[in-house]
């Protein structure tokens, strides 16, 4: 069983939801990124997903677009980004998930980009460019270096969700909403219809994200999955926190811990 | 090409899941309705009494002339109404579209040529459009902008990235990500995700269907060489897709060399990019060192694309086609000779083909035939041209 399915598994044991914040690599610098991570698993994170930053995002809406161009500008590197992660390896076993387009791991090379990941330790990559009809072409080197390669379903996936789940590894991306990410007022989707289908097929753990941003909402959305994913909201916090942000980054998610934690009351 | 839409490597599907459902429903769409009469039969009808076709194969014997070498043929795509071979693709897209039942259409544009025509056809077919041009672009080519509001489109300007094609075509799958469910997104080119590239390619074939009666007539035999420009490739590969098994007849498309392709200023792909995955395709893409898509040049708003079709890949990795750069300076020179000579205004587009095609009629022999295809007209870029001569306007 891999890390991601374990914390899932623990945190299920204990009553627990889990909670998966983003948060763009190199923005504002490579450091603070680190600094953040520790904050990140002090405040009581279950995984940290960490978006690798590319030209062109076009699955992103604006606030992690900007995170994406603040980095860049800042000379963030896919090197620098696996030196990070080495360092915070010696430090935590928090399970970490790259989110990145696919043309960053191609130009890498993808078999010699998912052996780095075994090597420093990275537990699953996502590839929001990536959908099933393509996913091989990437799972069979994720596979063999034991690295999860983690499946989206979204509310147009409809009939395909049952294919979508049985080929898919570590937790399973539940996309809320139509269009980019970004913080929503409402989720509109129709979470009962498309959480019915994920639960007749999923065998994994399932996670939701896009375009949450409140423990209210969180709250409200708790009970269809086994964890929730927050990002724009959190490259918010940074955006106008900049390498000051840790400790905004901790209150965040203890209030976010809250509404996901059972309480014994 | 196999199922899933390669050409040899190149091409896929490779899209957030999101649009997959789109795009299944798309496939099984074309699938069906390119197979038929009904159809067919109204498209053909739209393509004789409001595009205008055929359009002429016109020999260009003063020009010939002057040069000295090949014989040269003009396929005038830009006589077609809206000025360019875009309106062939859109008219059969946009149709689709009704037959689908959608009622919105959206559409990237770089030049403006595609918008144009994307709005035209939904004017014509009564749906709602909205298109998304790089804001460099809503500068370069205000006229056009103007031109699609008064066909009842909406306009938005793309502020994000490098503001040109690549950015409009992110700001429309975006945009298609979030309405979907009765948006209809009209490519303008042989890009994008599988079945995109080979319905776009089929509707623009009838350029180089038409060439071959026509040659023929004319003539009474094949061209030696096709040239036409390539950004995204849908006026090359619909000249060049009916002789694709006719070895003898060579097929090159021009790139945009921008400021000189040993310069960062160019967006010639085949020259200069390497493979990637972008916008749908496995193809080649100018890139950075990083993986990124390089920010890229060219005069030209319809070439400043960092991309390349996926069956233009592949018929670069095949050599069954070859692909060559031509700087600003040549096109704009092209551009000039053009005018005077011929009496004929080229798109700055497709003065990249017409500038090619004048170094290559040079080389060849007065017995051999040459068609440059004019993918469209260039009275939108007059404007820009005097500036790059240094004229001042008043209009």
């Amino acid at each position: 069983m891999s890390n991601i399915q374990k914390v899932f598994d623990k945190m299920k044991v204990e009553g627990h939801k889990a909670f998966i914040p983003f948060i763009t690599a190199g923005d504002p610098h490579i450091d603070a990124t680190e600094s953040f991570i520790y904050a990140l698993e002090e405040a009581g994170s279950t995984i940290i997903e960490l978006g690798i930053p590319f030209s062109d995002p076009v699955a992103d809406g604006p606030v992690i677009q900007r995170a994406n161009l603040r980095a860049m500008a800042k000379g963030v590197t896919l090197h620098k980004i696996f030196e990070m992660v080495s360092r915070v390896r010696k430090k935590t076993d928090i399970p970490l998930v790259f989110l990145m387009y696919a043309n960053t791991i191609h130009y890498y090379g993808t078999d010699h980009f998912f052996k780095k990941c075994q090597d420093i330790g990275i537990d699953g990559v996502i590839i929001p460019d990536v959908p099933l009809e393509e996913k091989e072409e990437f799972a069979c080197h994720a596979r063999e270096r034991g690295v999860d390669l983690i499946s989206l379903v979204t509310p147009t996936s409809k009939e395909r969700t049952k294919a979508i789940c049985q080929d898919a590894r570590g937790f399973l991306y539940c996309v809320s909403s139509l269009g980019v990410t970004g913080t929503r007022e409402n989720i509109e989707t129709n979470l009962g219809d498309m959480f019915e289908s994920i639960k007749a097929h999923c065998m994994i753990p399932t996670a939701l994200g896009f375009g949450i941003s409140t423990p209210k909402q969180a709250l409200e959305l708790k009970d269809y999955t086994d964890g929730i994913i927050v990002g724009s909201e959190i490259v918010k916090i940074i955006e106008e926190h900049g390498d000051k942000s840790g400790d905004y980054l901790k209150v965040f998610v203890t209030n976010m811990l809250e509404v996901l934690t059972k309480s014994d009351l | 090409m196999n199922p899933k839409g390669r050409y040899g490597i190149h091409g896929g599907q490779y899209i957030p899941e999101t649009l997959m459902g789109a795009v299944k429903e798309l496939e099984e769409a074309y699938g069906y309705y390119k197979e038929e009469v009904a159809f067919n039969e109204t498209l053909r009808k739209l393509f004789a009494d409001y595009t205008g076709r055929p359009s002429l194969l016109y020999y260009a014997e003063k020009m010939t002339k002057a040069l000295g070498g090949a014989k040269i043929y003009l396929k005038r795509e830009d006589l077609n109404h809206t000025g360019s071979h875009k309106i062939n693709n859109v008219l059969g897209q946009v149709l689709l579209a009704k037959k689908m039942g959608k009622r919105r259409i959206i559409a990237e544009t770089g030049a403006g040529q595609h918008g144009v025509a994307t709005a035209t056809a939904a004017a014509l077919m009564g749906m709602k459009c909205e298109v998304f041009m790089g804001e460099e672009d809503t500068v370069r080519q205000a006229l056009n902008v103007y031109r699609m509001e008064l066909l009842g489109a909406k306009v938005t300007a793309v502020r994000t990235g490098t503001r040109t094609l690549k950015d409009a075509v992110n700001a429309a799958l975006q945009d298609w990500t979030q309405t979907v469910e009765d948006t209809f997104y009209c490519i303008g080119s042989v890009m994008g995700p599988h079945p995109y590239p080979e319905m776009v390619r089929d509707f623009q074939s009838i350029i180089g269907k038409e060439i071959k009666i026509q040659i023929r007539e004319q003539e009474g035999r094949l061209p030696d060489a096709i040239v036409a420009c390539v950004g995204g490739g849908s006026n090359a590969i619909g000249a060049f897709y009916e002789f694709l098994q006719d070895q003898n007849v060579k097929l090159i498309g021009v790139e945009a060399g921008g400021k000189g392709v040993s310069t960062s200023l160019h967006a010639a792909t085949l020259t200069k990019g390497q493979e990637g995955i972008f916008h749908g395709m496995k193809s080649y893409f100018l890139q950075t060192e990083e993986g990124s898509i390089a920010p890229v040049y060219s005069i030209s708003a319809g070439l400043d694309y960092p991309g390349i079709g996926p069956e233009h890949a592949w018929l670069y990795d095949t050599k069954r086609a070859q692909y060559v750069p031509i700087t600003d300076d040549e096109a704009v020179e092209a551009f000039e000779y053009l005018s005077k000579v011929e009496g004929i205004i080229p798109a700055i587009e497709s003065a990249h083909a017409v500038a090619y095609g004048m170094k290559l009629a040079k080389q060849m022999k007065s017995k051999q035939i040459l068609v440059i295809n004019l993918s469209g007209r260039g009275d939108k870029d007059v404007a820009a041209i005097a500036r790059y001569r240094g004229v001042k306007l008043h209009e």
